[in-house]
């Protein structure tokens, strides 16, 4: 359902993707952040780490300019139909894109914490985890601006990958805990990691909801591929 | 600066002919309104309104004149105000998109163009002939056949201008045709009408050549219509050509009240019209 | 003639008869065509209006919103050219039907202009205006009727010590509310409003919604607005139209929120012409 026509006035067509590119310049953001934050974890990159934790902070101001934008638009163009649910979805999605960026923050906050990341198994699930759960977020924020209902159905149903990651590393540090009580504290480290990363997947599902609801004007039925959790 | 020069030349040139122009026709009408005091309020006298008009050689006033003029002016207007108001009506409500209208309207336009005199010849034929004699009822007569078509113009450009909203709204409340044009429209327009017809009378009070062939003049006091009737244009016509002084000062007095009369008339006209606006 | 017969009826004021009403539509419109000469204006309309509700005709201009309120109460017969061809069921009758007399169409529907017509009399006058018409009314009756319809119009406390003087005497919004008085007075079952807010002021205007919304339940009302905003804060049911067509009805929040139509959509996020 795209919106092929421009608006007879020019500057609420300007508005409105002012709007959508600060969505997406915040996706990118939050998806390097992630990427950089995996990266330092498996590489023991402390200052790499600072530097990611440092760069939330544009994540916020974004989100504080995409608010105000868009209850402008709403003001001053009295947006009707897919116009409004575009600002509205807008509006819901720059929050949790910020939150993603918290994620990213948080896992960022541990690498200084974790010394000895020798145990290769765990690290590769994770960073494999990652690479899954950024490509999500990188596709959704493609069918946000494609204004594509089908992507987003197809984002969600990769969630369960995400999920049936999460089992697996769960119980893998669980061993290792078992093992090793040494490990413990290592292990509790990267399982609140891997928490990130399955929240972040879940994220992306909730921002395709916001993107078939304002491409289609509908609620997505029962969210596929969602694990009872 | 060649343009600008010839433009300005120009304009100049163009304003100067046109206040030239004006003052000309200022000039021209300023010298008959004051001939017309001078002469005439030389002999404005009480006597002017209590006496009837004198044989050559005596004293006198226009008594009966004015008298018969207004008697005639009065019965013209009521007769032909109605039959005006009426057609205008049709004209502009009832018959509006009708053939029918667009001829009348077409008839009385000519009428309303018609020379007087003939006018005058017309009424003579029909009613003096028919008579015998002539009457104040043919100079009543004549004075509301040029008064009509007036009024029918009049009332029709006054109810025209009313807008149709106006119209839609009664009919939207389910009035009928007659109701909304005597309830609404009429009171609309109504200082509209009244001006047509003061101007009507303003016209027809120095009409000349129609009352020569009907009413004539009557040199006594004379209340009946059935007979020839003294009224002020022909007794202004007559003293005026005639050889006798005293009789010149009488029509230049005739002449002076006419032409006030006709004034106020036009005073009264512009204070209705400003109060209508005022609503 | 029946006139007398149907004058006297007095309206059921009790909610006993209205909540079958509710349910059932006010006015059923099949296969409207009209015709201003040779321009064909509307087109093969159908749509059914709910009764006690407010029902908003939005559309570009030209596109024969105005045209079909005006085909409702038939006041386009007073223009020779136009007519129209289909059917206008109110109350389970043709009034489309030159058999149906006019004057119980328009005791039947009111409607209020864009341009606030006040009749040149008192705002007594002008309020009870057609109520001496249809009904055979005592003096206090009369004035019991035009306070009721003047508090109905919300326009009461504002002229109760003047209904002697001139209605030209009010402001724009009040002659508006004095017209829509004079409207109900007569106590019709629908009222039709011609974009009634255009020539007004913001604050007029809001008076007006409100008094819309009030009158909403005790008539059906159809409003023309060229203003979307308007049609959206007031209306319970949108129709859209374009080139005499009607391209979409329905609910309000959807048509505002959802519409189905494309033509719908590029009309009301400002993307037309």
């Amino acid at each position: 359902m795209q919106q092929v026509a421009g608006h007879t006035l020019k500057a609420f067509d300007e508005d409105i993707e002012r709007l959508r590119a600060l969505i997406s310049q915040m996706g990118g953001l939050a998806e390097h952040a992630i990427g950089e934050a995996m990266r330092c974890l498996t590489q023991r990159d402390v200052e790499g780490a600072a530097e990611v934790v440092e760069g939330d902070k544009k994540l916020d101001v974004l989100e504080i300019e995409t608010e105000r934008r868009a209850v402008q638009l709403i003001a001053l163009r009295a947006p009707m139909a897919g116009d409004l649910r575009d600002v509205v979805a807008a509006l819901k999605i720059s929050g949790v894109v910020e939150r993603i960026g918290d994620y990213a923050k948080n896992i960022a906050k541990r690498v200084p914490l974790l010394e000895n990341v020798g145990k290769i198994e765990p690290i590769s699930l994770l960073a494999e985890m990652a690479r899954i759960a950024t490509e999500m977020v990188h596709d959704v924020l493609d069918a946000f601006v494609e204004r594509d209902a089908g992507a987003a159905i197809r984002v969600c149903e990769r969630d369960s990958a995400v999920d049936d990651f999460y089992d697996s590393i769960f119980r893998t540090l669980l061993t290792h805990m078992m093992e090793n009580p040494q490990n413990i504290g290592q292990s509790a480290h990267l399982l609140f990691v891997a928490k990130n990363l399955e929240r972040v997947g879940d994220h992306a599902t909730n921002i395709a909801e916001m993107v078939y609801y304002a491409a289609t004007g509908e609620h997505m039925a029962d969210r596929p591929g969602k694990s009872p959790r | 600066m060649a343009i600008p020069a010839r433009r300005r030349i120009a304009d100049i040139s163009a304003f100067a002919f046109a206040t030239a122009a004006t003052v000309f026709g200022l000039v021209w009408l300023t010298w008959i309104l004051w001939m017309t005091i001078r002469q005439g309020a030389g002999a404005l006298s009480p006597q002017l309104f209590k006496e009837m008009t004198p044989p050559p050689g005596s004293s006198g006033g226009l008594l009966n004149a004015f008298y018969g003029s207004a008697v005639m002016i009065l019965l013209a207007v009521i007769i032909g105000t109605p039959i005006g108001v009426a057609a205008g009506t049709y004209l502009a409500e009832h018959g509006r998109y009708t053939k029918l209208a667009a001829i009348v309207s077409f008839v009385n336009d000519i009428l309303l163009s018609a020379p007087s005199i003939v006018i005058g010849l017309f009424i003579y034929t029909l009613v003096v002939r028919t008579m015998g004699h002539f009457s104040g009822w043919a100079g009543a007569l004549s004075l509301a056949m040029i008064l009509l078509p007036i009024i029918v113009r009049t009332t029709e450009e006054s109810l025209r201008l009313i807008p149709d909203t106006m119209r839609e709204a009664g009919f939207a409340l389910g009035l009928p045709r007659w109701r909304v044009t005597r309830q609404i429209l009429y009171k609309a327009g109504l200082s509209s009408i009244l001006t047509g017809i003061l101007l009507g009378v303003a016209r027809i009070a120095g009409e000349t050549a129609p009352l020569l062939f009907t009413a004539l003049n009557n040199q006594f006091w004379s209340s009946s219509l059935n007979g020839p009737l003294a009224n002020v244009p022909v007794v202004i016509f007559q003293y005026a050509m005639s050889p006798y002084d005293e009789w010149h000062t009488l029509a230049w007095a005739g002449a002076f009240v006419l032409t006030a009369f006709v004034l106020a008339l036009n005073i009264l006209v512009r204070v209705l019209a400003r109060k209508g606006k005022q609503r | 003639m029946n006139d007398s017969a149907t004058a006297l009826r007095i309206k059921p004021a009790s909610s006993a008869m209205v909540s079958d009403a509710e349910n059932m539509a006010a006015i059923h419109i099949r296969d409207l065509d009209f015709y201003y000469g040779k321009g064909h204006a509307l087109k093969a309309v159908n749509m059914d209006v709910p009764a006690k509700c407010v029902t908003a005709i939005i559309g570009p201009s030209g596109c024969g919103k105005s045209t079909l309120l005006r085909t409702i109460n038939r006041i386009y017969e007073l223009y020779p050219d136009q007519y129209a061809t289909g059917e206008i069921m109110i109350d389970g009758r043709n009034v489309l039907d030159r058999k149906y007399p006019l004057a119980d169409l328009r005791r039947l529907v009111g409607m209020v202009f864009q341009k606030p017509t006040p009749f040149p009399s008192s705002i007594w006058s002008n309020v009870g205006f057609a109520l001496s018409y249809y009904e055979r009314l005592s003096k206090s009756e009369i004035n019991d009727r035009i306070e009721d319809a003047l508090r109905q119009a919300a326009l009461w406390d504002e002229v109760k010590d003047k209904l002697n003087q001139s209605a030209l005497g009010l402001s724009g919004g009040q002659q508006q509310r004095l017209c829509i008085a004079r409207t109900i007075a007569t106590r019709p079952e629908i009222l039709l409003l011609d974009e009634a807010t255009s020539a007004l002021d913001p604050i007029s205007t809001a008076k007006v919604e409100e008094l819309i919304h009030e009158l909403r339940e005790r008539f059906t009302i159809v409003i023309v607005t060229h203003n979307m905003q308007q049609a959206a804060r007031v209306s319970q049911r949108t129709a859209f139209f374009h080139l005499g067509e009607l391209i979409e009805v329905g609910n309000t929040s959807e048509i505002f929120t959802n519409p189905r139509e494309q033509r719908t959509r590029d009309y009301i996020t400002g993307r037309y012409g």
